[in-house]
């Protein structure tokens, strides 16, 4: 288990050092989205307008933060379930999508996408989100305002945490370790 | 015969809110602490940690533990000798829609569950309603998140599956939703009674504190069985490993007609926001 500070863009060197199970902090810029703005952009590439945004290298992070308090950069901000993303992230990681932020099981499509084009699957902590809002220090809107919570919007981060689930050669923490302490807790009690 | 405004009921509701979302519960503070301990898994140490961690901020700050500031659920003891000068449930309504509001709290209701539109309050509320002897109202909140609630279930079994159906049943649904309803979690089984019952006591069971046995000894041992197959399964803390999967289990059991034999299990994620209050 292995730490490792990273700065977005993604760049192949990154990804490759990047394995289930390592501890990751994430500074520079990450995308949000979630259902509603996925559907969309798949019917921005798919109507040949494109993407609002280069996603090449990019970060997405799968998020609904509550609202923000006056002065405050953004409310709690913790992962939302990323397996509701699924129909459409591997189309999105063909365009050059290489990281995903969330929690949760990703479907057999996406982690082929992601061994075919080298992208990574990191999870979030789920209910850490005022101590994940702390490391997130600007947010701005890219696209899609009238979806209102649900727009897209770009977040300057600082030392996110996450932890690789699922690498670029498909191991997945998941499973991994389920595996190593099925069995561990009547054994640790003796 | 005491009367009571429906104001104090609004004030006192707007608090529970968002007292519920800032402030982690002391039961399941302790609860955690007790797990970051026994994990030998250091990728579960770590998670439990930064849980803590939020603690600790979201209660200095005020500012919600996850942002799924959850379905406002509410358990309401009446007392007998008590009356409400107006409507309950729209006192409470109101209480939660300012909290929801004032709090920063995430609206996250939609009025129609196919077409959609979000109700802007977190309105409506789900409240239950209890009639006992005595000249207090005691409101219980319970804001329910969406991820853990999705992994619940319900199984109307026969009477001959007995008691190893249910645990077997209970441990496969949490085996079945690994990391989704964000472990460590807390069980709420109901066991008897008619289907909505059923499920109905799965949820009102996530109301016994932590630091409390199941006061039937008999259920109390069914409970450490399922907690200890729970956490054998090694899911860990967010299913990415460990043993520490499961914070506690709480079972309900209730009078069941001679041919039905129901178990419903609610899961619930490590926020389990619980919060009363005494009128």
């Amino acid at each position: 288990m292995t730490e490792h500070k990273i700065t977005t863009p993604l760049t192949d060197d990154i990804i490759g050092k990047l394995k289930a199970g390592d501890t990751v902090f994430i500074t520079g810029s990450i995308y949000t989205a979630r259902d509603a703005a996925h559907k969309k952009l798949i019917e921005a590439l798919e109507s040949g307008k494109g993407l609002p945004f280069d996603i090449k290298g990019q970060i997405i992070y799968y998020v609904g933060p509550s609202p923000a308090k006056p002065g405050a950069v953004i409310g709690s901000a913790g992962p939302t379930t990323s397996g509701r993303m699924d129909p459409y992230t591997p189309r999105l990681i063909k365009e050059g999508l290489r990281g995903m932020i969330g929690k949760g099981l990703r479907s057999k499509d996406v982690v082929d996408a992601m061994i075919q084009y080298g992208a990574v699957y990191f999870a979030a902590v789920g209910g850490a989100a005022a101590l994940i809002s702390k490391t997130i220090t600007g947010s701005e809107p890219i696209a899609y305002d009238d979806l209102g919570p649900e727009s897209v919007k770009r977040l300057e981060v600082k030392d996110f945490p996450v932890i690789v689930v699922i690498d670029k050669h498909g191991n997945n923490l998941y499973e991994i370790g389920k595996k190593e302490y099925a069995g561990k807790y009547s054994e640790a009690r003796g | 015969m005491r009367t009571i405004k429906s104001e104090e009921i609004t004030q006192k509701v707007r608090k529970l809110c968002m007292d519920a979302a800032y402030d982690l519960s002391p039961d399941v503070e302790n609860a955690l602490k007790k797990a970051m301990d026994r994990e030998i898994s250091p990728t579960g140490k770590e998670i439990l940690r930064q849980i803590l961690e939020n603690a600790k901020i979201s209660r200095n700050e005020q500012v919600p533990i996850c942002q799924d500031t959850g379905f406002s659920v509410f358990f309401v003891d009446i007392g007998d000798q008590v009356m409400v000068d107006g409507n309950i449930n729209d006192a409470i309504n109101k209480g939660v829609s300012q909290a929801y509001v004032d709090g920063y709290l995430r609206k996250s209701i939609l009025k129609d569950p196919i077409r959609g539109g979000n109700t802007g309050d977190n309105t409506p509320a789900i409240c239950y309603y209890d009639f006992v002897p005595g000249d207090k109202i005691k409101i219980v909140t319970l804001p329910k998140g969406g991820g853990s609630e999705n992994m619940s279930g319900i199984k109307m079994g026969r009477p001959a599956d007995g008691a190893e159906g249910i645990i077997n049943f209970v441990v496969q649904k949490v085996s079945e939703a690994g990391p989704n309803p964000c472990p460590p979690i807390v069980v709420g089984v109901g066991i008897g009674g008619t289907f909505e019952r059923c499920a109905l006591n799965a949820k009102k069971a996530l109301l016994r504190s932590l630091d409390e046995p199941n006061p039937d000894p008999f259920y109390a041992d069914m409970e450490k069985t399922i907690l200890e197959k729970i956490n054998n399964s090694g899911i860990g803390p967010q299913g990415l490993g460990g043993t520490m999967t499961c914070l506690g289990v709480n079972i309900i059991a209730f009078p069941r007609h001679i041919a039905s034999f129901p178990a419903a299990i609610n899961i619930e994620c490590h926020a389990h926001r619980h919060k009363e209050v005494i009128i």
